[in-house]
């Protein structure tokens, strides 16, 4: 365990593990986090696992942590890590296995007052039209070519097969198609599972939300979005599904051998990595690309069927139900940037593992709308809290790789939340509070409750008061779809 | 007093994930037990309808990447077949294991796992038989 005293307090909001704190460190950790959230942070193997990230060859400088971070497998969950092209390295498992999770933000006009009494046929629409639980096939059965084509093209498969607009995917990180994806590195187990579940949720913290706007911070930028308080919106939490699993399960065997070969010591068999200039390393990243097209497409497809979800149980009783896409962004992503380093523009490959892509205002890869309020960061709660949309600032450019939190971030054990929490009194106990619950289930509800996060809130104002992301609006679950 | 038993697993805690103690006097009974353990956390409850086989064999070049391989065999088993293993057949020949696996369709299942994880993944030796922890992705 890190001991405080070895942290330094570089800012009010910014801590320091030197690089001397062990000697296979090559670069520092930088924390962003109050006291308080530190306190929370040292009492799981978060900053152990931090500490292993930074021994990653060809980082080019500190490992950054979120607030929202939490112990996870290798690399820690809220991480970021950036390696020198061409011959820094890429780690399967500083991504993730769910490639691409993400989170999507759909904006309506309903007033929440209009629609309160409808909710419960909302959520059960939505819970019927967007399949959710463990292993869930979904409407769509894919054939291996037109899956192919899922991964080359993204949200752009989904456009040509009428589930989504040219809207959406101006409104999409990367337009919702990574370039640089190739099929043919991806396995037939892989493209096994994927066919039949694109346009699914899946089960464990992945949810559809329905939010009402509850307060908004930033107003000139929550117009720009279609974000209005008082008014519905509906987040979107899942990624890749089996199909990304099994990409990563995939190469994190493969590097097994690879870092033999080229000589890579690591402190931990989950963070084997290739030098990104090597066959094994582009071909993961290939793999990886196709892997986060799928996630885009899934989103997308789940999108879709939201929209449909909403047409179903209120057209005719509110108007202006249509959903409008305000952004969709990735929270476990690889991505080739260019960042200052030490004053100068390099090129590297950020891992983000629950941390969220945080651009500035300017950047070339935003629609009009949002060049001058940066990108939007989707921030999802815990079902009974909060869930946030901020803003990418200048500073988050300069000290974290332009990125953000992704969440709360979990501080129970699934084992004990699990012993202490009855899934249907939660249910029960949210239902009592206005928020309407559609779980498969219940034991996984338990292990999914509010008390097992952080505060949200004190998460997003870490952030803000960092400098590393603005805040736009606050919104509030009226209604939550889990598998 | 209580006298541990020569095989079992145990859930021990983890922030995000999943995390389980398997411990067993041979390799193929730690493979089982992991196993048995893996579908204890999905809450996994089986039909009482026909037994299926499956034989699979599996490479390897240390216990620990066969235990891994093990695992997402079966949580892949889950998802192409519905299936759940409640037969275990385990023989290992050099450096290969060799397995039949007879299980029965699947009536529920609560939780999904992602994937076997190798975090800080090591068999250790303990005098009584093997031990191990490992970490599910959830």
């Amino acid at each position: 365990m890190v001991d405080l005293n070895e942290l330094t307090r570089v800012s009010l909001y910014e801590w320091e593990i030197p690089s001397t704190y062990r000697q296979d460190m090559r670069v520092p950790v930088r924390i962003f986090a109050t006291k308080q959230l530190l306190d929370e942070i040292k009492s799981d193997k978060s900053l152990e696992q931090a500490v292993n990230a930074a021994t990653l060859p060809g980082l080019v400088s500190p490992v950054v942590v979120m607030p929202d971070v939490h112990q996870g497998y290798g690399f820690p969950i809220g991480g970021v890590a950036a390696t020198r092209l061409p011959d820094g390295i890429i780690s399967p498992g500083a991504i993730g296995y769910d490639i691409n999770c993400g989170v999507r933000l759909l904006a309506s006009q309903v007033e929440f007052e209009s629609a309160k009494n409808h909710l419960p046929e909302l959520a059960n629409s939505l819970n019927r039209l967007c399949p959710s639980g463990v292993g869930k096939k979904g409407h769509l059965n894919l054939s291996f070519k037109e899956l192919d084509q899922v991964c080359l093209q993204g949200s752009r498969w989904a456009q040509k097969h009428g589930f989504a607009s040219e809207a959406d995917l101006r409104r999409t990180e990367e337009n919702g198609e990574l370039d640089g994806a190739d099929p043919s590195k991806i396995s037939k187990r892989a493209k096994e599972r994927g066919r039949q579940q694109l346009g699914t949720l899946g089960a464990g913290n992945h949810f559809i939300e329905v939010d009402v706007v509850d307060q908004v911070f930033n107003q000139r930028a929550a117009q720009a979005m279609g974000l209005v308080e008082g008014q519905l919106a509906v987040m979107i939490h899942c990624g890749s599904r089996g199909f990304g699993h099994q990409v990563c399960t995939d190469y994190v065997r493969d590097f097994q051998a690879a870092v033999k070969r080229y000589g890579i010591h690591l402190p931990d068999r989950e963070l084997v990595c290739a030098p990104l200039n090597s066959p094994e390393g582009k071909n993961y990243l290939a793999a990886m690309r196709c892997a986060a097209n799928y996630a885009f497409a899934n989103r997308q497809v789940l999108a879709h069927f939201a929209r449909q979800a909403f047409e179903e149980a209120l057209a005719g009783k509110v108007s202006h139900w249509h959903l409008s896409q305000v952004y969709d962004i990735a929270h476990n992503m690889g991505k080739i940037e260019t960042h200052q380093v030490e004053g100068k523009p390099v090129e590297v490959c950020v891992h983000r593992k629950g941390a969220t892509r945080a651009f500035g205002p300017g950047f070339q890869g935003l629609p009009s709308e949002y060049k001058s309020i940066g990108q939007p960061v989707l921030v999802p709660g815990s079902m009974g809290t909060a869930s946030w949309v901020l803003t990418g600032t200048p500073e988050s450019m300069q000290r974290s790789f332009g990125s953000s939190c992704h969440g709360a971030g979990r501080t129970m054990s699934r084992k004990k939340a699990k012993k202490s929490i009855w899934g249907e009194d939660l249910r029960n106990e949210l239902q009592a509070r206005g928020i309407h619950i559609r779980a498969g289930s219940m034991a996984g509800l338990a292990e999914e409750a509010p008390q097992a996060y952080k505060d949200v809130d004190a998460v997003v104002e870490t952030v803000y008061e960092a400098g590393i992301a603005d805040k736009v609006a606050r919104l509030k679950p009226v209604a939550v779809i889990k598998g | 007093m209580n006298v541990k038993p020569a095989s079992g697993y145990r859930e021990i805690d983890h922030t995000a994930d999943w995390e389980l103690e398997i411990w067993a006097p041979t390799l193929p009974e730690l493979l089982e037990q992991s196993a048995l353990g893996m579908y204890h956390l999905t809450g996994i409850k089986p039909t009482s309808g026909l037994h299926s086989s499956h034989s699979i064999s599996l490479q390897f070049d240390d216990p620990e990447t066969l235990l891994v391989d093990f695992l997402n065999e079966l949580l892949f088993l889950i998802e192409s077949e519905d299936l759940v293993i409640n037969q275990f057949d385990l023989r290992i020949e050099a450096d290969t294991l060799l397995a039949v696996l007879s299980g029965v369709k699947i009536d529920s299942l609560d939780k999904e796992i992602k994937a076997a994880t190798y975090h800080q993944l090591a068999i250790r030796e303990t005098g009584q038989g093997l031990l191990a922890s490992i970490v599910f992705d959830v």
